[in-house]
């Protein structure tokens, strides 16, 4: 230990530990995608490519198409949703609505997704709250089947990913200098030209920042499409799931969530890259 | 001035829009207590009678006991090792330059990003592998990994924040770096310590994805053992249990908000 760097050693090592344990837990995803699945087994066989090419089968296709639309879907709601929610929270003058709407926004985050999901079942169930309150009001003489639906499943996860979005995207608008906004308004902007000519670019990094975190957590809901979605809408987690704790099939399940993180990873690099064009663009 | 009727005007819109989305945001909770109050075991509204019986049967289920005893268990253990952890680090990250300062960040911080699913089931595999299937110690580890990210920023933005000056004068004074540590440093820190522990405490009571794959019945946390019984079973006792969970998180979040000023935490004052 460095006279000049006291306490080194002692603090940076159980996090370099964990930083191991962790990266063991992702060796072994790794490892078993490449390795074939013995039947009745929980060991696995000898190292094969089969597995990705069986992600190449139209079954398991389809369930990446669904997944990557739900999780597009549900990002670009929640941004719409979310962002004038972030600015009347930054933007609230008394510090009692600003404490309210900060907790209305903060709470649904800790409150874990199986107590969100069953909420979200009664509300949109056949027997669920909106289609007795539109049965009593006359308006549907069916109830509308809301549930084992896209529509429904992408609500729920807006619900999900509402809180992360608002936070991330009001982190952004709180750093905007309010005088630019000034300044256009008092050269004659109307409120609706200074939202979209001076706030929105310059909201641009929570923006992206915002629609990439909704992204990654949509992808990783489970209890959301497996519940709301009744098997008839799958996401990778489901199927993951089921490959896992139904057939026992570690080594495909393994092969989908390596399949899943590499498509995360380049959907979200290219969202990336197109921010950053879309910034080098602005400035005219 | 028409000018002023038309931006009037806009406010209340907006103010309008904003109740909606409040409105979508809450929709789910009010509903669910209302459900939770309702006499009858099959969803019907507006209840027709009101009763309490569906609390005194979630309290009575085994399965929901259990998971709460296990789910503390968990929790206590990984959030105060992932405090610690992870404020050592946050330490070491503001105050020193070292080799893989960024891998071994980046890697600490990726769990944010890395499906819940793959964490769970990679470290099921790992568990299986070294012999600890389905023990508290694997659910632990999981946990710890998942909420370290958290605990690091929230020490992080706190240690960023803090008056270096503070430390160099004891330093001066001729204080150990041990003494500064304990006397000036700690206590200056206390309020992002508390706040992320608190979170970490929050996310790991709560979490259910990767608690799915790595926890036996033995071993199941509260979020699990919800999961279990919304698949087996309708009658509304879940519904009160939410309620429980919804008002404890509320009032563990005015809590937070009162003491620890949220916005701060979550970096959204805003400048002027």
């Amino acid at each position: 230990m460095s006279p000049r760097q006291p306490f080194f050693r002692t603090f940076a090592t159980p996090a370099v530990l964990c930083a191991f344990g962790f990266l063991a837990a992702m060796a072994a995803v790794l490892q078993f995608s490449f390795r074939a699945y013995v039947p009745g087994s929980l060991d696995p066989g000898g190292f094969t490519l089969a597995n990705f090419t069986d992600l190449l089968k139209p079954l398991y296709a389809r369930v990446f198409l669904d997944t990557v639309w739900i999780c597009f879907l549900t990002a670009i709601t929640t941004l719409v949703v979310g962002y004038p929610l972030a600015y009347a929270l930054v933007r609230a003058q008394s510090a009692i609505v600003k404490s309210i709407l900060l907790v209305i926004v903060v709470t649904p985050l800790f409150l874990g997704e199986v107590v969100r999901t069953y909420s979200w079942i009664i509300v949109l169930g056949n027997n669920g709250f909106i289609n007795a309150v539109l049965l009593n009001l006359g308006i549907i003489r069916q109830p509308v089947q809301f549930m084992f639906t896209t529509f429904g499943v992408v609500v729920a996860l807006v619900h999900v990913t509402m809180p992360v979005m608002v936070i991330m995207l009001a982190a952004a608008l709180s750093h905007v200098d309010r005088d630019y906004q000034r300044a256009a308004a008092s050269l004659g902007a109307g409120p609706i030209r200074v939202f979209l000519t001076v706030t929105l670019p310059l909201s641009m990094p929570g923006v992206v920042a915002g629609v990439t975190t909704a992204f990654a957590w949509t992808f990783s809901a489970f209890a959301t499409p497996q519940l709301i979605g009744g098997g008839r809408v799958n996401m990778i987690s489901n199927l993951v799931y089921q490959l896992g704790f139904a057939s026992f099939n570690f080594p495909f399940a393994a092969s989908l969530c390596v399949a899943g993180l590499a498509l995360t990873i380049v959907v979200l690099s290219a969202l990336r890259l197109a921010s950053r064009r879309l910034e080098a663009i602005e400035p005219h | 001035m028409p000018r002023s009727t038309y931006q009037r005007l806009l406010g209340l819109v907006g103010k309008l829009v904003v109740l909606l989305i409040l409105g979508f945001l809450v929709l789910p909770a009010a509903v669910v207590t209302i459900a939770a109050f309702n006499d009858k075991a099959i969803l019907s509204f507006p209840p027709q009678a009101w009763s309490m019986r569906w609390f005194a049967k979630a309290f009575a289920y085994q399965d929901f006991r259990e998971g709460f005893h296990n789910g503390l268990i968990v929790t206590a253990w990984s959030s105060t090792i992932a405090l610690v952890v992870g404020a050592m680090f946050a330490f070491v990250l503001d105050r020193y330059r070292f080799r893989f300062k960024r891998l071994i960040e980046a890697v600490l911080l990726s769990p944010l990003v890395i499906p819940h699913f793959t964490v769970g089931l990679g470290f099921l595999i790992l568990a299986a592998q070294i012999g600890w299937s389905r023990s508290y110690t694997v659910v632990i580890a999981c946990h710890i990994v998942l909420v370290l990210p958290f605990v690091l920023r929230s020490v992080y933005v706190s240690l960023r924040n803090l008056d270096q000056s503070y430390e160099r004068a004891a330093a001066s004074l001729g204080a150990s770096p041990l003494r500064v540590m304990v006397t000036i440093t700690l206590p200056l820190l206390l309020p992002g310590l508390v706040s992320g522990w608190l979170f970490a405490a929050m996310l790991s009571f709560n979490e259910f994805t990767a608690s799915l794959f790595v926890t036996a019945q033995r071993t199941q946390t509260l979020p699990v053992a919800m999961y279990n019984y919304v698949r087996e079973f309708a009658d509304p006792s879940m519904a009160a249990l939410s309620v429980i969970y919804i008002v404890g998180t509320a009032a563990l979040i005015v809590f937070a908000n009162a003491y620890l000023g949220l916005s701060k935490v979550l970096n959204i004052e805003h400048g002027r």
